[in-house]
Formats: structure tokens, sequence, C-alpha cells
């Protein structure tokens, strides 16, 4: 039994990673994967704002489930996650203020992302405050792989560079860094991710 | 501002989904077919003209007045959901047939991002008047209306191509995608 169940949180937490990773296979949060990713730091600093808000809305409403009537269960979570969102809006605009320029609107608008609103009605809202905790991290990772590796890739293919380090001189494919490669960048790694779950599954 | 100006630039050179990056999951979504497309743009346009003006309005004359900007995401987005519900009672009652076109895209409408990134990029925007925000974010549904239709009927007729298993269904929406916002790069320049 014991053993059943610590199976089953691990199971909830690497979920979101790979498996039911919230980019590549169930889409939700596209706007910030694509608008965001025309760097790797870019990425990174989006998937882990998300990250941030998602697991502390995914506790507060696993705690406040009880409490909160079922009629505007949707509203209620929507002032829940924009409470942190500009948390972590007025956290970047003093800390990081190079990152919260270069990510601009996006940062307001992780509050409607499809994917925290998605994990609190899906799975905060029914479950123990640590199994939450844990979905939350999971999602919140798998979303963060999932912008660091699109930025990533469009930085290598786009300026050359990793993590702004430059490795070889010249212009890359400016494409891959304007909007056209984000959409393309994101086509063919789905299309690679899906190769690799289907191989795994025979 | 010049109004064509701001028109011309919102709909070809900046389109809200093919280079702002905003409303991509209903891009994506509804756009299998012509007529949910069309559906879609009616409700986003109808929610996203009232929530600018209402978000406008409470910028300048509550937030900004009182120096609580920072209730800016709170407070827009409490606007957006509360405006979805109420544009759906009203046309319940007033047009019904209306109702039944835009009905069910409209509570996909809160976590659209595409309202209320305009809603905060026109009261972001210093030229802009409330004349100019609304005409900024009618031109920006247009725009949207633009890509998804197009999408759409490129998805309608993709249906018939042969595509190589390992693109099938997703990645080639995407790599279309791409394809057509390099079609829309050709905009830029002219305004």
């Amino acid at each position: 039994m014991m053993e059943n169940m610590s199976e089953n949180r691990k199971n909830i937490f690497t979920r979101g990673l790979i498996k039911e990773n919230a980019v590549f296979v169930m889409l939700l949060g596209l706007c910030p994967v694509l608008g965001t990713t025309t760097s790797a730091i870019n990425g990174l600093g989006m998937g882990i704002a998300t990250l941030f808000v998602l697991v502390l809305s995914n506790l507060v409403v696993s705690l406040a489930k009880s409490i909160i009537p079922d009629k505007v269960r949707i509203p209620a979570y929507i002032v829940i996650i924009a409470s942190f969102v500009t948390i972590i809006q007025l956290l970047m605009q003093a800390y990081t203020p190079g990152l919260y320029d270069a990510l601009g609107i996006f940062i307001p608008l992780i509050v409607v992302n499809c994917l925290i609103l998605g994990r609190a009605e899906a799975f905060a809202s029914k479950n123990s405050l640590f199994d939450s905790l844990l979905d939350g991290l999971g999602m919140g990772l798998g979303f963060t792989f999932a912008l660091t590796l699109l930025g990533a890739i469009r930085e290598i293919l786009g300026s050359l560079s990793i993590f702004g380090f430059s490795f070889a001189p010249g212009d890359g494919m400016l494409v891959f860094v304007l909007a056209p490669g984000g959409f393309l960048g994101l086509g063919y790694i789905i299309s690679v991710m899906n190769r690799i779950t289907k191989k795994k599954l025979k | 501002m010049d109004y064509v100006l701001i028109i011309i630039s919102a709909i070809f050179v900046n389109n809200i989904v093919l280079a702002k990056f905003l409303g991509v999951c209903p891009f994506m979504g509804v756009s299998t077919r012509l007529s949910t497309a069309v559906g879609m743009t009616g409700a986003v346009t109808f929610v996203m003209v009232i929530a600018t003006v209402f978000t406008y309005l409470i910028q300048n004359y509550v937030l900004v007045p009182y120096g609580i900007e920072f209730m800016q995401t709170i407070t827009f987005i409490l606007v957006i959901a509360s405006l979805v519900q109420l544009v759906e009672i009203v046309l319940k009652k007033v047009s019904p047939p209306l109702y039944q076109a835009l009905g069910i895209f409209l509570p996909l409408i809160t976590t659209n991002c595409a309202v209320l990134g305009v809603a905060i990029l026109a009261v972001g925007n210093r030229d802009f008047g409330l004349m100019e925000s609304v005409v900024f974010a009618a031109a920006n549904a247009v725009g949207f209306g633009l890509a998804l239709a197009t999408f759409a009927g490129l998805r309608e007729h993709m249906e018939l191509a042969d595509i190589p298993a390992g693109m099938k269904g997703i990645p080639i929406a995407f790599v279309t995608a791409g394809l057509l916002a390099l079609a829309f790069m050709g905009f830029s320049g002219i305004a």
C-alpha cells in the first residue's frame, strides 16, 4: 500500500516532464512558448516565472478547495492566479529589470496561461496539498524545459550562440529569431517528440 | 495618431497572431474549419472592443488617479471575465441567433490572451486616447480574424494533401503557420 502510494506520487511528478508535457503533448499555453523563446535565457526566465505562479496557485487552490463555493470557483482561481502574477511581476521588475523588459507583455499574460488555470481546475481542486505541489512542480518543470529547449534551438540557429555565449562568428539564420522561426521550431520539435514517445510505446 | 496607420499596422505589419504571438491557442484550436473560425472571430471582436473601452476607462479614471497601477493585471482580468459573462447573458436575451452562433466560443475567450494582451497594449501606449484604443482593438480583432480565416482555409485543403507520417496533424499545422508568418513579414516596412 505504502509502496503503491509513493509510486503514484512519483508518477504525479514525472508525468508532466515528458509524457504529459504541457507544451509538446497537451499544447497548452502556446502564446508565451512562441513569444518569449527568442533566446534560451528568455525561455528559461519565462519558464521559471510560470513555474513559480503554477506551484503557488496549485498550493493555494488545494488549500482553499473546501471553502470556495463551486459556482464561483473559476473567478476565484483567476483572482488567486492574478495575485501571484502581480507578485512575480513586481519581483522581476525590481530584481531582473533586463529580463522584465525582454519578456514584456507576456509577464502579465501568465494570468491567462491555460496551463495554470487548467491544473487548478483539473488537479489542485481535487487533490491533497502535497500532491498538488508535486503536480505543479512537475508540470512547471516540463513547461520550463520546453521553453528552454525551443529558446536554445532558436538561439543556436538564429544568432549562433547559446545562453548568450557566441560560439561561431557571423550572423545566423535570422528567421529563427523572428516570428516564423517560433512556429517552425515548435512544429519540428513536436514531430520529433511524437516519434520518440511512439517508439517507447512499442 | 493617424487612424489609417493604426489599422494597417495592427492588421498586417504587427499581426496579433503571426507577429505578436497573442491568441495562438484559439488559432491552433478552432481553425480546423472555416465556419468555426468565423464564429470565433465574431466573439473575439465583440469582447475585445468592449473590454478595451472598459479597461481604458478604468486605467485612466481609477488606477492612475489613485496610484494603484500595480493592480492592473488583477483588475483587467476580472473586468474581462465579468464582461464575457455579461455579453453572454445580454446576447442570449437580445439576439438568440447571434448567441447560437457565438455562444460556445464565449467561455473560451476569458483565457484568450489576445483580449487581455490588446487591453494592456492599448493602455500602455501613451499616444492612444479612447478613440485610438477602440480603433486599435477593432483592427487587431480584424487581424486575428484574417489570420484565423487564412489558416483555416489552408488547413481544410491540407486534409487532402499527402503529408509524411511523422508530420501529420499538429506538426504540419505549426510549419504551415510558420510559412504564413513568413508571408506576413513581407508587410513589414509599409507602415
